[in-house]
């Protein structure tokens, strides 16, 4: 990061330009809080106390009302999620086709909780309210991806497969 | 809008349509209970304790968001309304902890009320309370989470009406937590409104928390001694060991010109009374140039005995007298009685925070032109020129935002300076430092968008501050006088400074400003001086030179403001009447200790001309109010009380007048006034009323409606009431007047005492210094 970090955006010229047109789009400019909010954390991973300042700073209102909107939603978080974000529906039609099951696999495997992160940040586990998979339940999601249809045996190629993915985007960017 | 009938609990009512039911309920003598609604802030219909039945609608509707229209049928208690308030209040108590009896908000709890009539003594919620740890925001503000119940009430309190937006509510339903915007501490102006409003004991205030219980207090309604805006404050009284001391300072009495609203200063600024470095016993300086406590008798002599020597051996210009900007109005017109016919002198003067005899001089002859701060507070127009209100006059910056939010008021913010409440003008007009002079004709000119919007107003409040120079308030007000409907207003600090001026501590006006060469009715002063006498700077130059012998100084520190160097007054035998030792004090020859405001009554004029009765609250023991120190003296110098203070059965001169005409005698007009007013004579000369029955028959202008005086209202003097003209004078020139410019943590000599002001203040500034650092 720049060390003149005061007069720099903290977002990438893209999504700053994105953000300025947000803002331009609705009548009122606190009506671009929440789709601001998701795409800062899209780039950044999560809300950071920069971010929220960002926002609340191109916005005009307090960080504090950024705080007391963004807390009300469990899809915006604080904290750095892992590279790959596993969500895990648990709502009924997934429920009934043994998700309960299949999140405690990726427990298992993974070694962490809810809303846990893998210590090598590769990943992270969130267990989530309907994602509006149902006719393939159970599903998961893994940060946009859609994996469905799964049973406990698919957790270790879903893993295998992503963490080869974090490897090789790791060495890319050392590259 | 028009009125509509409508029928609750089988009892006609009528209101305007559009009225909330529950306002319409409570205006009626319906008590519908609600923790959200809050009258002045916006709807929440978040806590549904005021659900009624709607005849011809299915579900239970909500008091505070229903507006009332003609025919409709309502019912507010019955079994089914008492059941789902039943139901809420269960829920509310699911994780709020019911151990009212070590609470500090027990015995004056909305939820411990409502429970008491709705509640249930069982619950069906089996799960374990949520325990959390109590937070300290700030040293005002305590938050203890599992009490709070959500009902929004400081979140909007401390945005919508104070404009700080310092309260947020953060995570969603059971986590919801009301949250301040410093994660664990508050920046804001700690003016305590979010504890005031609190309906539980979830917000508590640090300076009163777990010291007592509501009902173990007497409740004094009072005014508040810290700015100019006089609001009136509610002291909350125990018996101390020695007398009775303040444990607490809020507004329950939401009758006064402050309605819900009190500051920083109001609120946690009460506690100078008890600093330790209170005077308890009078001082005189002893052969070896030390002072030393003395008996009151001793002071009283020493005293006497001194102003009577030089007054009689060099005359009354050998004395000069300052008065004060905090002591009540019977006090200022006893000083200058006192300085006047007791003393032989024209020297009395006090620390002018804003030229108000330049304002009477413009509003001369002029009735019903000034605004008082219910006239602000309901304007449609103000015109602000100069001052910070947010923070030198915290009511007025409260009356005006409430005006804009309610009644969609225009504020025009014409400043040097830039100033928060910018943020509710609709035009702002940024002025050079000197701007103020030629205000009037930039706005006569009409050539700026801010002229033109101004002038487009069809009445106006024009607001001047302390700022404002004596040309800048004559041309201002002149221009103002030449539209209608306009009125205006001039900022002073301090509690009374309105009040030193109309009652006439000026070295050349009488009370009411009129002009000591023509006194008129004042000519009944026994020995009163046609020339005028020395301003305050030059009295202590006067002193200094070795030509003033004795000075007189109640509630004020000129060596402290006027920064004069300390020997100055070496020659000079100084009599100081104070709280505390101040640097005046310090180098007088005797030290009377003064009763603060709180410690005594009588009557004080805000900086808008509304007067409002002082009672006493708390009691100390070794303290006089500065109006028995001054009788008292009188009485020790040989003088005959009742020619200061008119009381007693008798009259003052046992002559009414009637029959031996007026060679004969000179008529007890005292008398004849009390009888003609159908009122009876005070029996102590140590009662403030009788000062205040000869201010009245007297001081133009304050003939006041005691009726509502003495209940506790606030009422109207008149600045322009003042007969003839006051003349433009060489002792009013612009360099006398040096406005305090106290922030929401000073004030004056008082602020430098309060220990909870200080902390406040340190708070505040640690707070700004690391979040500049991030």
């Amino acid at each position: 990061m720049s060390p003149n970090s005061e007069t720099m955006s903290i977002f990438s010229p893209r999504l700053a330009a994105r953000l300025d047109a947000l803002v331009q789009k609705y009548p009122v400019k606190r009506s671009a809080l929440i789709p601001m909010l998701l795409y800062a954390q899209d780039e950044i991973g999560y809300l950071s106390d920069a971010v929220i300042a960002a926002v609340a700073d191109r916005i005009g209102i307090t960080e504090l009302e950024v705080r007391n909107v963004a807390t009300y939603y469990s899809m915006l978080r604080f904290k750095p999620a892992g590279k790959f974000n596993i969500q895990v529906c648990t709502n009924i039609s997934c429920m009934l086709r043994g998700a309960y099951d299949l999140y405690e696999r990726f427990q298992d495997e993974l070694g962490i909780g809810h809303k846990g992160v893998t210590s090598d940040g590769v990943f992270s586990l969130e267990e989530v309210e309907c994602i509006g998979a149902c006719c393939w339940a159970p599903a998961i999601q893994v940060n946009y991806d859609f994996l469905d249809e799964l049973n406990p045996d698919s957790v270790p190629e879903i893993l295998s497969k992503y963490r080869s993915a974090a490897k090789s985007a790791g060495e890319a960017s050392h590259a | 809008m028009a009125d509509v009938t409508f029928t609750v609990d089988g009892k006609k009512l009528t209101a305007a349509a559009g009225t909330l039911l529950i306002e319409a309920c409570r205006k009626a003598g319906i008590e519908i209970p609600a923790f959200c609604y809050y009258p002045g802030l916006s709807l929440q219909a978040a806590c549904r304790m005021c659900v009624v039945r709607q005849e011809k609608v299915g579900k239970l509707q909500t008091a505070c968001t229903t507006t009332v229209a003609e025919g409709q049928v309502f019912i507010t208690e019955s079994e089914e309304i008492a059941q789902a308030r039943k139901a809420t209040i269960q829920m509310l108590l699911g994780n709020h902890p019911l151990d009212c009896p070590v609470c500090d908000a027990g015995g004056e709890c909305e939820v411990q009320d409502m429970t008491f009539k709705y509640g249930a003594g069982e619950s069906l919620y089996a799960e374990a309370k949520q325990h959390r740890e109590e937070q300290q925001w700030s040293p005002a503000v305590y938050f203890d989470r599992p009490r709070c119940i959500l009902c929004y009430r400081c979140v909007r309190m401390c945005g919508e009406g104070m404009d700080v937006w310092a309260l947020g509510i953060q995570n969603r339903g059971v986590t919801s937590v009301i949250a301040p915007n410093e994660g664990d501490h508050l920046d804001c102006e700690q003016c305590g409104m979010c504890i005031d409003v609190c309906p539980v004991g979830a917000l508590t205030s640090g300076s009163y928390r777990y010291k007592t219980r509501p009902w173990e207090m007497t409740h004094v309604s009072t005014v508040c001694t810290h700015c100019g805006d006089g609001c009136k404050v509610t002291l909350g009284i125990r018996q101390s060991n020695d007398g009775s001391e303040i444990v607490r300072a809020d507004n329950r009495d939401k009758g006064g010109i402050n309605g819900d609203f009190l500051c920083a200063k109001g609120r946690f600024g009460f506690d100078f009374v008890e600093s330790p470095d209170r005077l308890n016993t009078p001082l005189v300086r002893n052969t070896q140039g030390k002072l030393e406590p003395a008996t009151w008798e001793h002071a009283l002599t020493t005293a006497a005995n001194k102003l009577k020597e030089i007054r009689d051996n060099r005359g009354g210009s050998a004395i000069g007298v300052i008065g004060s900007n905090r002591t009540t109005n019977e006090e200022n017109y006893l000083l200058q009685k006192f300085a006047r016919t007791v003393l032989g002198t024209n020297n009395i003067d006090h620390q002018r925070t804003a030229d108000y005899a330049a304002f009477a001089r413009a509003l001369a002859g002029q009735s019903g032109k000034t605004a008082g701060l219910r006239d602000i507070g309901a304007a449609p127009a103000i015109l602000l020129v100069g001052g910070d209100p947010t923070q030198e006059h915290p009511l007025l910056a409260w009356a005006l935002r409430t005006d804009v939010r309610l009644n969609r008021a225009r504020i025009y913010v014409a400043n040097a300076r830039n100033i928060k409440l910018e943020r509710q003008a609709k035009a702002v007009l940024h002025l050079t430092a000197d701007g103020y002079h030629n205000l009037a004709a930039t706005l006569d000119a009409g050539s700026n968008d801010f002229s033109k919007a101004v002038l487009a107003e069809e009445s106006l409040v024009v607001v001047l501050g302390p700022e404002c120079p004596g040309t800048a308030i004559e041309s201002l007000v002149a221009w103002g006088l030449k539209r209608a409907n306009v009125k205006f207003a001039l900022l002073g600090d301090h509690t009374n400074s309105r009040g030193a001026a109309d009652m006439g501590l000026f070295p050349d006006l009488l009370p009411g400003y009129i002009p000591v060469s023509t006194p008129a009715a004042f000519a009944e002063y026994p020995g009163l001086q046609a020339g005028a006498g020395k301003t305050l700077p030059e009295m202590l130059i006067a002193a200094g030179a070795n030509q003033l012998d004795a000075l007189l100084i109640v509630g004020a520190d000129p060596v402290a403001t006027t920064r004069m160097a300390s020997e100055s007054l070496k020659n000079t035998f100084v009599i100081v009447q104070d709280l505390f030792l101040t640097e005046t004090a310090a180098l007088a020859d005797v030290v009377f200790p003064a009763a603060s405001l709180y410690e005594k009554s009588g009557t004080v004029t805000n900086a808008f001309g509304d007067v409002q009765l002082v009672k006493k609250a708390a009691d100390r023991a070794g303290v006089k109010s500065d109006f028995e120190i001054l009788v008292r003296l009188a009485n020790a110098m040989g003088i005959e009380v009742k020619s200061l203070v008119p009381f007693s059965k008798r009259g003052t001169s046992a002559d009414l007048g009637q029959t031996r005409g007026a060679q004969a005698g000179e008529a007890d007009r005292s008398a004849v006034w009390l009888t003609a007013n159908n009122l009876e004579p005070r029996l102590s000369p140590f009662d403030p009323l009788a000062i205040l029955d000869e201010i009245a028959r007297l001081v133009p202008g304050y003939e006041l409606d005691r009726m509502n005086l003495y209940a506790g209202n606030d009422v109207r003097t008149e600045l322009g009431a003042t007969p003839g003209f006051v003349p433009v004078s060489a002792l009013h020139n612009s360099s006398l007047i040096a406005p305090a410019h106290d922030t929401l943590f000073t004030s004056g000599t008082l602020g430098q005492y309060s220990s909870a002001l200080h902390e406040l203040e340190e708070h505040q500034k640690n707070d700004v210094a690391t979040t500049a650092a991030d």
